[in-house]
């Protein structure tokens, strides 16, 4: 009798536990459903009243809304949404103004740097948006107490001081930048740096309403009931420890400055982290993008939905010159022309990839007079060509009196990766007679760390941009860059990007020609055989328009999207 | 009862003490840091911020601050979601997937109990073979193919339920059926086989001659013996659906402990892998000890104190 009052009382509270669970749960079921039902609405447009609701997925959880602590893409997205800087690139990656209301007005020597600031622009709890809160977020972020990875990482040696302040030694008040009045801020650069126009649309440089982030203190940016917004959208249901922590909601700020070129009322995103699901989702109309992986591409390829966007994000072949092989020009020369690219991109990732012959990706900053781009300047530089490599090769071959070359390839570990250095070891040893590529793969973190040791002869390694300036690509192909790793030495390559960076550094025509001579030299001498430029391929509804993609920062812009009829 | 209990809690504490120790050890022994920007941070920086959440100081300094910070329940903040509270994210995954982890548990051993008794009561028939084939095609599928099937066809094709995401009873079918798989093929299973076990013994003999209905002879007699294997294994069981909601969470997107671990893991987010690690350890063990005392309560010939009560 006792035992069995015992198993009672035992099943009684396992039961009330689950009990309260489930009652627990009350409140976030009704949520979703709510949640559901705008997204079925969402679903059944096709008449001509259009609702402007935009439903989107993301891969993981906003790590922070707190412009000075983000690092990552999903973070820098959503604060592009809610809030406005002093410039926004536009569709051709040109930064017009935003918060701003001209063009910065710049001093001789390229240092000072004074920007006017629009006055009818508030915060969403009505305080305006002066010049007061970009010096106060800009010293919170290399302020050595707020700990920011990022703050120090862009702003140091850029903004005068920033380095001495992060570094601990000196005041935060010394900063290079001023309030010299509600509307007018004076930045001082440590030097001149001519893409500092295209940083100031960085998240990092977004504003911060001092008040507002005093008060809140350590809850500061934890949930959208903690933040402030002065951009298009306001966040709204965002809590990553609330019950529906994978799902959040922009709605339209009807009190920023440029509300009228919003058309989107409402921006719902969810967290998958499956491509499947993504897809499942998009075919039952859930939702509007989902990013494919290359066994969908071939599914959905050619289909009313499938889109292609060109990364910013350059894939190559280094060549480490400790080896004595590669070495030699000819033979580098011989291996960078030997491999099928376009086979690359169309059969082993397949997912809009382009092959890539130089060592600036396509539409990137454009010639400061002519407007033309980068790439479309200097053309391909090295391209597939086996005739060619074949020529090199026994060249190659007889400068160093041998027969044979032995190689080792590092690569990365995933699947595309394995599959594609497999590809690329086979075109070679298929192409060029004795040559041997003995391929390693390892973890992405053991790569880096054999890069950074130079411990490799070929390695297979990528790049992505920091700032909107060919530099950003070149100056680390430098003998002094810490990124170069391969034991290259150019010296009139170094003194090409040296003079860009100092004398010419106000001269910016004259500048972006030292980039094009540089990369011709690089390509010369195939310090590095470029191999693709990557491509995100998406089912994107065909109906949402006025989407900005751009090459760094926030991947999209979403202030001019709209869903057509 | 009570002292046992009492005595068992005291392991739990010490076991959990250890456990607590190791990770931090290994946790610290693991290369890398948890710095979102590793690759872009200089050194300078590196050392300012590392100061500033107090990973210079030795190891022995920060065990015993983590340790002093557990004993009053502070996990700590997550380096990767800034400044959130470890508790905070945890009590937010934690009932999502326990909802899941129970009713996955419950309907499974359910479904599983009635195949395994249909199976052992109509031995050697069809209904047994099929039985049987369903349990072998229960443990040797993933769910992860189950899920994704399940997510396919009844999604998409026939759109009879949502696809994704937490909260409606609808959209929670769908996750808890795809759990539900591996439990009822393996409680099946073990029921079938001690079903046929304990039918066969003598005592059965004696109470069919006795006169005993078939019904309360399978259901009084027979079924409550056979069910004592089966909560052995249904501690393990339920660890072993903490670990597989990881991939079903994934895969219908729900916001539970999954997600937090796996990026936790990613990102070497100390104060979230400890955290995850303990609260795992925490509900094994107690698992173990409710598995314990139910097995004791249900089987007489085990006594859990000794000799003397």
């Amino acid at each position: 009798m006792k035992k069995k009052s015992f198993l009672l009382l035992v099943l009684g509270l396992v039961m009330s536990m689950f009990l309260v669970a489930c009652g627990g749960d009350d409140t976030s079921t009704d949520s979703n459903e709510d949640n559901d039902t705008g997204s079925e609405d969402n679903g059944e447009d096709t008449s001509s009243d259009v609702e402007q609701v935009l439903n989107l997925i993301e891969a993981s959880q906003i790590p922070t809304m707190d412009s000075v602590h983000a690092t990552d893409a999903v973070a820098f997205q959503w604060l592009n949404e809610t809030m406005e800087g002093l410039y926004r690139l536009n569709e051709d990656t040109v930064p017009v103004p935003a918060l701003a209301t001209g063009d910065p007005v710049i001093s001789e020597d390229g240092l000072e740097w004074t920007v006017e600031i629009r006055d009818d622009a508030v915060w969403s709890n009505g305080d305006p948006v002066t010049a007061h809160d970009f010096v106060f977020a800009w010293r919170r972020a290399v302020n050595p107490d707020t700990g920011s990875e990022y703050g120090p990482f862009m702003m140091n040696g850029v903004i005068a001081n920033a380095e001495a302040i992060s570094n601990g030694e000196a005041e935060v008040d010394t900063l290079g930048i001023e309030a010299v009045s509600d509307t007018e801020l004076l930045i001082t650069l440590e030097k001149p740096v001519p893409y500092f126009h295209s940083l100031l649309t960085f998240g990092t440089y977004l504003p911060q309403n001092e008040a507002f982030v005093t008060e809140q203190g350590d809850d500061y940016a934890l949930s959208s009931d903690n933040l402030l917004y002065n951009g298009p959208f306001e966040l709204t249901e965002w809590n990553p420890t609330g019950e529906n922590a994978n799902q959040w909601t922009l709605v339209k700020n009807e009190d920023y400055w440029d509300a009228d070129s919003v058309q989107l009322e409402e921006i719902n995103v969810s967290i998958v982290k499956e491509t499947s699901t993504g897809v499942n989702l998009y075919n039952t109309g859930d939702i509007d993008r989902a990013s494919l992986s290359a066994e969908y591409v071939e599914q959905y390829a050619g289909t009313e939905d499938y889109r292609t966007l060109a990364e910013a994000v350059l894939f190559y072949l280094k060549f480490n010159q400790d080896n004595e092989f590669l070495a030699n020009q000819n033979i580098r020369k011989a291996v960078a022309m030997s491999i099928g690219k376009q086979g690359l991109v169309d059969v082993i990732l397949a997912n809009g990839s382009t092959v890539s012959n130089g060592a600036v990706p396509t539409d990137f900053s454009a010639h400061p007079e002519t407007g033309e781009g980068f790439r479309e300047i200097n053309g391909d530089l090295i391209t597939e060509d086996q005739a060619q490599a074949q020529e090199f090769w026994a060249a190659g071959l007889e400068e160093l009196g041998v027969d044979t070359v032995e190689l080792g390839y590092l690569g990365g570990d995933s699947e595309v990766a394995q599959e594609m250095d497999a590809y690329i070891k086979n075109q070679l040893e298929g192409n060029l007679e004795g040559l041997t590529v003995e391929v390693t793969s390892v973890p992405f973190e053991e790569r880096i760390s054999r890069d950074e040791n130079s411990e490799y002869d070929i390695q297979n390694s990528g790049w992505g941009p920091d700032y909107l300036d060919p530099n950003t690509w070149l100056e680390m192909w430098t003998s002094t860059s810490p990124y170069m790793t391969m034991n290259y030495e150019n010296e009139e390559y170094d003194a090409l990007i040296a003079e860009a960076n100092n004398e010419l550094i106000t001269d910016l025509p004259a500048r972006y020609d030292n980039f094009l001579e540089a990369e011709k030299i690089l390509m010369d001498d195939a310090a590095i055989a470029p191999l693709y430029q990557r491509s995100r391929a998406y089912l994107w509804r065909p109906s949402v328009e006025g989407v900005i993609s751009n090459p760094m920062g926030a991947d999209f812009t979403y202030k001019y999207a709209y869903i057509a009829e | 009862m009570g002292k046992y209990i009492f005595k068992r809690i005291g392991y739990m504490l010490v076991t959990l003490f250890i456990i607590a120790t190791f990770s931090f050890i290994l946790m610290k022994m693991l290369p890398g840091s948890p710095l979102t920007a590793e690759e872009k941070v200089t050194e300078a920086q590196r050392a300012i911020i590392e100061a500033k959440y107090g990973l210079d100081q030795p190891i022995f300094v920060q065990y015993l601050k983590y340790l002093g910070n557990l004993v009053q329940g502070d996990l700590g903040v997550s380096f990767q979601l800034k400044n959130q509270p470890v508790t905070d994210i945890l009590m937010a995954g934690i009932p999502v997937s326990a909802q899941l982890g129970f009713w996955a548990l419950m309907l499974g051993t359910f479904f599983g109990m009635l195949l395994g008794l249909l199976a052992s009561i109509k031995h050697n028939t069809v209904f047994d073979y099929a039985a049987n084939v369903i349990s072998v095609l229960g443990i040797s599928i993933p769910s992860f193919i189950f899920a994704g099937l399940l997510q396919y066809y009844v999604g998409v094709k026939l759109g009879w339920l949502p696809i994704a995401f937490w909260g409606t009873p609808q959209q929670m079918i769908m996750p808890i059926i795809s759990l539900s798989i591996f439990p009822m093929a393996i409680s099946s299973r073990f029921l079938r086989t001690e079903m046929i076990e304990v039918l066969g013994s003598d005592y059965m003999v004696t109470a069919k001659a006795k006169g005993v209905s078939q019904f309360s002879l399978i259901f009084k007699h027979a079924l409550r013996n056979a069910l004592i294997p089966l909560i052995t294994v249904m501690g393990p069981m339920a660890v072993s659906l903490m670990t597989g909601t990881l991939v079903i969470e994934q895969i219908f997107s729900v916001p539970g402990l999954g997600e937090q671990f796996v990026r936790g893991v990613m990102t070497n987010d100390f104060s979230i892998i400890m955290g995850t690690t303990l609260l795992f350890a925490f509900l094994f063990i107690v698992i173990i000890l409710v598995i314990d005392i139910l097995y004791g309560i249900i089987d007489p010939r085990i006594r859990l104190a000794g000799g003397d009560d």
